[in-house]
């Protein structure tokens, strides 16, 4: 097995391909087959027998092994933005470089999201679906992305959009170049690129006496070793999401007939079908109804009004709203037309107010109902795309449909889906099959996450994903004084629902921070601080 | 705005008691009003506190117009025209002679100029400059406590 990256992992997109979908999807509940490893010899530098079954390791057994060891007080697994979120928190909070570690196959924290924006029709002048006072590279979220882009640009019309959204006006999301640019900006100032190793994390294991190691696989030819272990008393965990999964009927299609073309996930390159469109007639077929669903539209409707094509749009929902939703009258949703309305991937009082108030005080099934009450896709409701739907309607290039797919076939160089309706079998005939459902995977398809699940005794939430505290700690990982902390897509289901945004992330960073301070690691932002610190903020001065 | 109840509460009285409190002492000499700065800063300090006990009954009619709307926030417009309700309700007990501790007559384009202002700065350092100094506030649903 080759598990040691090369240079070219480097690169955005073959990075950011392999990290986040997966092409070959194991049958529902199957539990993932670990190959049995064979272990290195003694004194070669890499794992051993004795390291890889052992739940807990010993300084002596990584002597042993001939693996060096770097000792750092705090290890951030991840480097993309959930761990530069928590970093630049800890940075914030006075803790300086040499006592932390990013461990990370990314050159810039940024890296994998700024590829799935791409990818997903979200380029840099585009507003990606955040809030304006989210902001990623201020802890304050002061100045918001709102008033910062009216000082930039010498314009009221952000602020004016802020004080009348979402009554009069739809929600102001910042560009996404400009959250780019601010993380940028935010990196340099606290020094991240002193803090990054790069390499590919192969495991975290407790450590006999407390603490854990975690064995980083260098870039080839960088270190005389293939392994390196840092020990550390904190770890910090931000993989992000495990990886997305095709829809079953799409993924046996795709492998049957071993068509990567004509059935693409939007979250991988297709810009092809766009120029396909551009060339001839077409038929797409879009599959889900959440934000992707919504962008991929939104570009093949700009295209076709821009370039005059004659683009044909069927678009596939499984569940199909027709319109307000929700057990009760303070509980109801907006929807129309099959989509669900939502300013944000959460009811936006999940960040700071009454639902992340409840959320942290509810257990178990109690919390999974709750969650499945505010879940489900959605997308936001812009009054640009509801015209641009609309005249779709109206013209009959774009229709809607409810139902789930039976089989998908070959005929005559069309690919036709046979929907299952309430009104029977339909066969809807398509140029292109673009799924935009984002189904993700399992977290123990995470290969850090497996072998955290395996040997350190941490469980899953109500929603199967790690199950942490309040703070963010993962339960069961504790070693000695030592603790585990995870934010992200991968703590989806805990006591807070929003973690896998900007503001999610930062809502992590803060307990985390905090629960770090009560340890002694660091010290808490109190009152003065946070305006030192500010003020050091807006004059770009390092923390 | 996210808040809860409790961070309602907390976070008018703080604003009204520290920002309130700053304003009303520069704008005081400011208003049009042809009586002694001691008495002027007595009306005036009257009305904030006035704004702040009746608040905190507000907070509670808010809290139960919230539980409307999906998302359970409290949009920024929302935050800036309840001065309109509140301002109508404390002229009117002022014209009633009905909040105690006021002396003498406060004439009514005082009145809107203090309230106006107040309420404004309030709103402003909600909105923003507040999440400086307060850094765990805008998460705990506006409680400072």
């Amino acid at each position: 097995m080759i598990d040691q990256p090369t240079a070219g992992a480097g690169d955005a997109g073959s990075q950011g391909q392999q990290e986040t979908v997966q092409r070959v999807r194991p049958a529902a509940n199957e539990a993932v087959v670990v190959t049995a490893e064979p272990g290195a010899a003694p004194g070669s530098g890499d794992l051993t027998d004795e390291l890889l079954r052992s739940d807990q390791w010993t300084d002596e057994m990584l002597r042993t092994a001939g693996i060096p060891v770097t000792d750092v007080p705090l290890v951030s697994v991840g480097g993309g933005i959930g761990s530069f979120v928590t970093v630049d928190y800890l940075r914030i909070a006075g803790v300086r470089t040499d006592r932390i570690a990013i461990l990370s196959n990314l050159d810039f924290p940024w890296q994998t999201y700024q590829y799935l924006t791409r990818v997903s029709q979200i380029p840099r002048p585009e507003r990606i679906r955040s809030d304006s006072a989210s902001r990623p590279d201020n802890i304050w979220g002061f100045p918001s992305y709102a008033l910062a882009e009216a000082i930039g640009d010498r314009t009221l019309a952000p602020l004016w959009q802020v004080l009348i959204e979402p009554i009069f006006a739809d929600y102001y999301t910042p560009k996404a170049g400009r959250v780019f640019a601010g993380l940028e900006r935010e990196a340099k100032r606290i020094e991240y690129s002193k803090m990054l190793v790069k390499g590919q994390v192969r495991m975290i294991r407790k450590r006999q006496g407390g603490g854990y190691f975690v064995i980083l696989t260098p870039m080839v030819g960088s270190t005389p070793t293939k392994r390196l272990a840092y020990r550390a008393e904190f770890i910090h965990l931000a993989v992000g999401y495990p990886g997305l999964r095709y829809l079953p009927e799409l993924q046996e299609f795709r492998t049957a007939h071993q068509d990567f073309h004509h059935v693409v996930s939007a979250y991988e390159e297709h810009e092809h079908v766009y120029e396909a469109a551009r060339t001839k007639h077409l038929v797409v077929m879009l599959r889900g109804g959440g934000i992707v669903a919504s962008r991929v539209l939104q570009r093949l409707m700009d295209d076709r009004a821009k370039h005059g094509l004659s683009t044909d749009i069927v678009h596939l929902f499984r569940t199909y709203i027709t319109t307000s939703h929700g057990p009760n009258a303070w509980n109801r949703r907006k929807g129309a037309h099959g989509f669900a309305y939502q300013g944000f991937n959460y009811p936006k009082s999940v960040w700071g107010g009454q639902l992340k108030s409840e959320m942290r005080r509810l257990e178990g099934d109690q919390r999974a109902a709750k969650y499945k009450l505010m879940g489900g896709t959605n997308t936001p409701f812009r009054r640009r795309w509801q015209s641009q739907m609309k005249q779709g309607r109206e013209a009959g290039w774009y229709r809607t449909m409810a139902g789930t797919v039976e089989e998908m076939r070959l005929d005559q160089g069309m690919i036709v889906s046979c929907v299952k309706t309430s009104a029977g079998l339909v066969e809807v005939p398509a140029d292109f099959v673009i799924d935009c459902t984002g189904l993700e995977a399992d977290i123990a398809e995470h290969r850090v996450l497996a072998d955290l699940l395996e040997h350190s005794g941490v469980g899953r939430n109500p929603l199967g994903r790690l199950d942490v505290e309040r703070t963010f700690e993962l339960r069961g990982a504790g070693s000695g004084p030592g603790v585990v902390y995870a934010s992200g897509a991968t703590t989806l289901g805990g006591y807070f629902p929003g973690v896998d945004t900007f503001l999610g992330l930062q809502v992590a960073a803060q307990e985390i921070a905090d629960d770090l301070a009560r340890r002694g690691f660091c010290r808490r932002i109190g009152t003065f601080r946070s305006i030192r610190q500010w003020l050091r903020w807006a004059r770009n001065k390092q923390p | 705005m996210l808040p809860t109840l409790g961070g309602r509460i907390q976070t008018r009285l703080f604003l009204l008691a520290v920002v309130g409190g700053i304003v009303t002492l520069i704008i005081g000499p400011l208003l049009p009003i042809s009586a002694p700065l001691s008495v002027v800063y007595q009306d005036t300090f009257v009305i904030l506190a006035a704004v702040a006990v009746l608040g905190t009954g507000w907070e509670f009619l808010y809290h139960f117009l919230m539980q409307w709307r999906w998302e359970k926030d409290w949009p920024t417009l929302f935050g800036l025209v309840t001065a309109i309700p509140e301002g109508v309700l404390v002229w009117l007990l002022l014209r009633a002679g009905a909040i105690p501790g006021i002396k003498g007559t406060v004439p009514t384009d005082a009145f809107v100029i203090d309230f106006a202002v107040v309420w404004l700065a309030v709103w402003l350092v909600a909105n923003g400059p507040m999440r400086v100094p307060f850094i765990r506030w805008r998460f705990h649903g506006g409680r400072l406590v």
